[in-house]
């Protein structure tokens, strides 16, 4: 574990070209992927990944965001940002993980939403809203994992699980340090203090309740196979407490609901 | 169109309360400072006393000028009467931001807002609404703690009164000053709108200038009916943010409430002054009067 960073060497780590992301705990923890694509719309944005495979032996529906490996399949996944056609297509593919009653597990690494003329035109706010609203209401049970960059509303529309882990050196925020610094602060340059104050990083997340558990890193980065132990064991532990629950849609509202509730006051009925 | 609500329309022209051209009120008040001041858009001078009669629309161009809270609730609501509720109901100080406390405090004297919504019950024609009017005013009427939950809780309080919800949006997205937690608000919102939608309740959203980030992204494209305002700018990304990334100029007009109609996302594009009309109609065609 690597106790001693600052959230700006978090961002970094997190941001890293080199960091294991989604599409290797895709291939490192699950066995008979079926990748589903399209969203019966418009088109298949290569930026979220999703379709069925094994997990421990149970079928589960498995979803993320996927930046690509070398420059033309990043330029294809604006480096992991997703189109509208990417939400909707996880929203098709969460749809029938709750028609066959597949628990959900997702994978997230973005810098947000893709801010893009044509996304814009096709209305991201709307594919967005629309994956809040039917992730709020999934009987199923859904585990999230917060594994690189948790970038903005582009990240929530993948992460509202009834248990969102958190890797020890991934990064979650409403927006990127670099925009808080500079829209609050007017200077682009106090990156390092919007990382700290902003608290983006898992241990700050906790103590928040946004995250419900922050998953160790080996010290050495390149050890995927420890790391891959470590976010097993995570999600494992998590989707048995997940499918341990009575109602996860109510459970998922009353989560979702009360992670604001300390922080205000007054109020009549 | 339904009977009743031709009726009660008739009954408000009769006693002068419909808005166009004179109504009580509106009337300008005496000792308005006559100043005149200049439409952004079109560089009009129009009189003070004229904006504020015209529902701060510009007699020249049309454009659609922000309105406070307080002000969209007397122009829409009959007798311009309302009953405010959770109007304490104020945030904290999540990520202990320097400045952040006092900014409020300064925005709650200047503007008489205690947040950036502003959730009422009241009648449109004779049919009871609740109804949530945000306010550009206060931090861009950006979405914390306190507006998630006011959001969530009109939800709640029309499910419980089985009465229709109408939320005027007015919001620069979510409020930064409170980190993640106004990102969750997001999450939070729209689990309360789609329980109240998926009970058979009507919520009509109104876009208006401008409506973009996490608040666009969630409550704002949810209703089962969307108005617009002319001219009103919507959508998720700013439009600076779109020009940095795609390295190009936008389009004229484009993320404007006709964009936006055109494009499939908003079912009329309505003008101030026929919000209440329109608003009236659509209440009176889901028919729950009492
Ligand atoms: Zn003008």
């Amino acid at each position: 574990m690597i106790q001693h960073l600052t959230a700006q060497q978090r961002l970094a780590l997190a941001r890293s070209p080199q960091r294991p992301g989604p599409m290797d705990y895709l291939q490192g923890l699950f066995t008979e992927f079926f990748e589903q694509r399209g969203d019966r719309l418009q088109g298949d944005d290569p930026a979220i990944f999703g379709g069925i495979a094994r997990y421990h032996g149970r079928p589960v529906t498995v979803l993320g965001t996927r930046k690509g490996k070398n420059l033309e399949e990043n330029l294809r996944t604006h480096f992991g940002m997703p189109e509208p056609e990417g939400y909707r297509k996880a929203q098709r593919i969460m749809a029938q993980a709750e028609k066959f009653r597949r628990p959900i597990i997702t994978f997230v690494d973005t810098p947000g939403a893709y801010p893009g003329l044509e996304a814009e035109e096709r209305g991201q706010a709307d594919a967005i809203a629309r994956s809040l609203t039917l992730m709020s209401r999934l009987t199923v049970p859904m585990v999230a994992v917060i594994c690189g960059e948790g970038g903005s509303g582009g990240a929530l529309a993948l992460a509202m699980g009834n248990e969102v882990l958190m890797l020890e050196n991934a990064v979650y925020s409403v927006l990127s340090p670099e925009g808080f610094a500079s829209i609050l602060w007017k200077d682009a340059g106090r990156v390092a203090e919007a990382c700290e104050v902003m608290k983006i990083t898992a241990r700050d997340l906790r103590k928040l309740g946004v995250v419900d558990e922050v998953i160790p890193e080996p010290e050495n980065p390149e050890n995927l196979t420890t790391r891959l132990r470590l976010v097993d064991a995570a999600i494992t532990k998590h989707l048995d407490a997940a499918l341990r629950l009575k109602d996860p849609a109510r459970h998922r509202q009353e989560k979702f609901a009360a992670m604001g509730r300390a922080w205000i006051q007054g109020g009549n009925p | 169109m339904n009977q009743q609500f031709e009726e009660r329309r008739a009954k408000f022209l009769a006693m002068g309360l419909k808005r166009k051209g004179k109504g009580p009120v509106f009337a300008p008040k005496p000792g308005l400072d006559p100043q005149f001041e200049k439409c952004p858009q079109c560089g009009m001078a129009v009189r003070k006393d004229q904006w504020h009669q015209g529902y701060n629309v510009c007699p020249g161009c049309g454009f659609h000028r922000p309105i406070g809270a307080y002000d969209r609730l007397r122009m829409l609501l009959d007798d311009g009467a309302f009953r405010e509720f959770n109007s304490a109901l104020t945030g904290r100080d999540p990520l202990s931001f320097p400045g952040y406390r006092e900014k409020l405090a300064a925005l709650r004297t200047a503007t008489g807002l205690q947040e950036a919504v502003v959730t009422a019950v009241g009648k449109i024609y004779g049919f009871p609404a609740v109804v949530a009017v945000m306010d550009s005013r206060f931090l861009m009427g950006s979405m914390g703690a306190a507006v998630g939950e006011k959001i969530a809780r009109v939800a709640q309080l029309a499910q419980k009164k089985k009465l229709p919800l109408i939320i005027f949006c007015a919001s620069g997205g979510a409020r930064m000053q409170e980190g993640i937690l106004s990102l969750m608000q997001m999450a939070h919102t729209a689990a309360a709108i789609e329980e109240f939608q998926c009970s058979g309740g009507l919520y009509i959203a109104c876009l208006t200038n401008p409506t973009t980030g996490g608040v666009s992204a969630s409550f704002a494209m949810l209703g089962d009916i969307t108005l617009a305002e002319p001219g009103a700018l919507i959508g998720f990304a700013g439009p600076r943010v779109i020009e940095q990334t795609i390295g190009q100029k936008l389009p004229e007009g484009f993320q404007r409430a006709e964009f936006l109609q055109d494009h499939g996302f908003v079912d009329a594009v309505v003008p101030r002054g026929e919000l209440r009309d329109t608003l009236g109609q659509l209440l009176s065609l889901h028919g729950r009067k009492r």
